[in-house]
């Protein structure tokens, strides 16, 4: 995972609520055996006037000029601004890789679905959660300046965007993860100890659940 | 300790340790696979040289990606090459890492979420995880379960535990009994309706009351089910007789003096009478009436002889763009009645509304009656393969197809359309799924989630209908 401390990067507003998971990345490029390789999927259904499969050459397909992502600055853009419950509905991580591999290290929104939120962390993406109005700004910010570029800082907790400072709200645990890009299950491992003291309790009060 | 809520006492009990980053290492009991978020799992275990921590508490089986028909081949006869390979990846991952495979062409193969409480690998009491975020289902068990991402399969793939933050406790109590025909299904969308689609974000609800109590196994997985369509990741039923006849004598559920010891332990899986929730809902479940959602998100519902919304009855600015857009994406009016809405293709399926007594409620609908011209095609798709003969024992297949139905083989179908059961652009699907996302049922689909007797009467009629003229 890649570590995330300081970022600079174009925001590409996106002013709906409820951006969901099938959104980002619809399901037939969900047939993927790789963890990567989803960039020129994100947004698909809105990003191409034809339909595509996970074999498609992007090369051949119509982008759709109305989107966002297709035009410069945007298509470099880094740092997604959205509205409330974003990335709400399935599980798929596919859709944050998306996101990852497109190039967006941040999402700013109001909220987030929250298995997306964890999927987030656990690819160097920062979820970034702001207040309705913080976000409302934002929004008012970008349309008067489009393509104006957020600095992030995960170490000092700081949105920066023009004049406009912002301090955001993260778990101490989850910026350490984010600034280190830690192997999540190596940590854990270094538990083992409990794990199997933990599980043999629970062997001996609900032997029901283990085999042999 | 003071007075605990259901999910407190599951987290309790599954707690490992606090983590030095604020987590809680929660242990894992029962995990479920399917092929399209394991494989990059499997992948990174191979590339890290690690091997699972149990390969007594996961199944694996493909479901997401299945073909509905020529499934007598198995793997060899999937004539999509770029699945193939996928459910091949699930079927030899399963097989080099020692995980229990019903591949698909075992009778017991189906939806993770039918199978899992079908085989009695959920059980009361236990963690349940998979890389779905319909695995709330299993919470109508009395187990904590959830949806995880693919580098959380991973996670407890290796460790048997996941890094895990506590939710808040939502109580959703429903006071009194449904209805005559309104189900399950109406009661999941009527609260999505109400709370919204982000209302339950961060909290673990409990569904309680006399409703609940009164509704069968199946239709409380069904309500759990659709708790992350109000943003929970989490929803659980009590324990009670109902769960315990429901579990007895399934294929993996303890017998015999393990049994006994069992039951003693899963009748405290209630919510203590003193218990705290942070949040509670109450509703009169004789106000629920039949719904039918008429946009592209699962809060966006009303009554089926009831209107879709005009724009003035929007919250905020917001909200009347989103119901603009979804409307335009549905090719609906604001203020349109939604009975008589004509539709194209009716699916009844998914790990929602696919199990036994969804069919017979269909098939009940159905009895002696046509699928109207209007429609393109009328799929059902049962859940599993044990609910599929279950149904042909019972000859409901036979109802079905008498009636123009297809009768399929299991798997998640046209609820996400991944196979070849898909949606045309501007074709329109009375679904008994539980996602009406733009795209969801294919490109330019449009979706409308109703229950099974609903989705059965909406073929009939050719139009989405009350169902009280059945």
């Amino acid at each position: 995972m890649q570590p995330l401390s300081e970022h600079e990067g174009v925001i590409i507003p996106f002013n709906r609520a409820n951006i969901d998971t099938d959104l980002l990345l619809p399901k037939q490029y969900l047939k993927s055996l790789e963890a990567c390789g989803f960039g020129d999927f994100l947004f698909d259904d809105e990003r191409y006037l034809d339909p595509g499969e996970i074999d498609t050459p992007i090369a051949s397909r119509r982008r759709n000029p109305a989107c966002i992502l297709n035009n410069p600055p945007w298509d470099k853009g880094s740092v997604m601004l959205a509205q409330a419950n974003f990335g709400c509905g399935s599980s798929r991580e596919h859709a944050v890789w998306a996101l990852r591999d497109f190039g967006v290290r941040v999402v700013i929104a109001p909220s987030f679905g929250d298995i997306f939120r964890n999927n987030c962390f656990n690819n160097g993406v920062l979820p970034l959660q702001l207040a309705q109005q913080d976000v409302d700004t934002l929004f008012t910010i970008v349309q008067s300046q489009p393509g104006i570029c957020a600095q992030i800082s995960v170490s000092e907790r700081r949105l920066r965007i023009g004049e406009l400072e912002l301090d955001f709200e993260l778990e101490e645990g989850r910026r350490q993860r984010l600034l280190q890009g830690l192997d999540e299950i190596g940590e854990t491992l270094a538990f083992a100890d409990r794990i199997k003291a933990y599980e043999n309790m629970r062997k001996a009060e609900e032997p029901w659940l283990f085999k042999g | 300790m003071g007075a605990q809520t259901l999910y407190d006492k599951l987290w309790a009990r599954h707690r490992v340790d606090e983590l030095p980053d604020g987590s809680t290492l929660l242990y894992i009991d029962r995990h479920l696979l399917h092929e399209v978020t394991s494989p990059q799992a499997f992948s990174n275990l191979r590339l890290a040289g690690r091997k699972p921590w149990r390969l007594d508490t996961s199944l694996a089986m493909p479901d997401h990606n299945v073909p509905t028909l020529s499934r007598e081949q198995g793997v060899e006869g999937v004539s999509d090459v770029i699945a193939r390979q996928q459910i091949a990846t699930l079927e030899r991952n399963s097989r080099e890492f020692g995980v229990p495979l019903f591949p698909l062409n075992d009778v017991r193969q189906g939806i993770v979420h039918v199978v899992g409480p079908e085989q009695g690998l959920t059980l009361p009491g236990t963690t349940l995880v998979c890389g779905d975020s319909h695995t709330a289902t299993h919470g109508a068990l009395a187990a904590l379960a959830h949806g995880i991402g693919s580098s959380e399969v991973e996670h407890v793939l290796a460790t048997q535990t996941l890094r895990s933050r506590k939710q808040k406790n939502f109580r959703i109590q429903v006071n009194n009994r449904l209805g005559l025909g309104v189900t399950a299904k109406d009661l999941a969308l009527y609260i999505i309706g109400r709370i919204g689609t982000a209302g339950a974000t961060g909290h673990a609800i409990e569904f309680c009351g006399e409703a609940i109590r009164a509704l069968s196994m199946e239709a409380r997985m069904t309500l759990c089910n659709m708790s992350i369509e109000a943003g929970a990741r989490v929803g659980l039923v009590a324990y009670d007789d109902k769960t315990e006849a429901y579990v007895k004598g399934r294929p993996l559920a303890p017998c015999g003096a393990h049994w006994e010891q069992a039951i003693t332990y899963w009748r405290t899986l209630h919510s203590d009478a003193e218990a705290q929730f942070d949040r509670e809902l109450e509703i009169d479940a004789a106000e629920v009436r039949n719904q039918v959602s008429w946009g592209t998100s699962p809060e966006q519902v009303a009554v089926i002889d009831g209107r879709i919304p005009t724009l003035d009855q929007a919250r905020d600015a917001l909200q009347r763009a989103d119901w603009e857009r979804a409307l335009r994406y549905m090719g609906l009016e604001p203020g349109q009645p939604l009975a008589g809405i004509p539709v194209d293709r009716i699916f009844i399926g998914s790990c929602t509304n696919a199990r036994i007594e969804d069919l017979r409620a269909a098939a009940e609908v159905l009895r002696g009656r046509t699928v109207h011209e209007r429609v393109r095609q009328a799929l059902v798709v049962p859940g599993s393969g044990l609910v599929r003969l279950q149904a042909e024992r019972e000859g409901l297949d036979r109802i079905f197809k008498a009636a123009g139905f297809e009768w399929r083989s299991p798997g998640c179908s046209m609820c996400l359309g991944m196979n070849a059961d898909r949606l045309n652009p501007g074709e329109r699907c009375a679904a008994t799924s539980n996602r009406n996302f733009e795209g969801r049922q294919g490109k330019g689909g449009r979706t409308h989630l109703m229950s099974p007797a609903m989705a059965a009467a909406a073929a009939v009629m050719g139009e989405l209908t009350n169902l009280g003229s059945f």
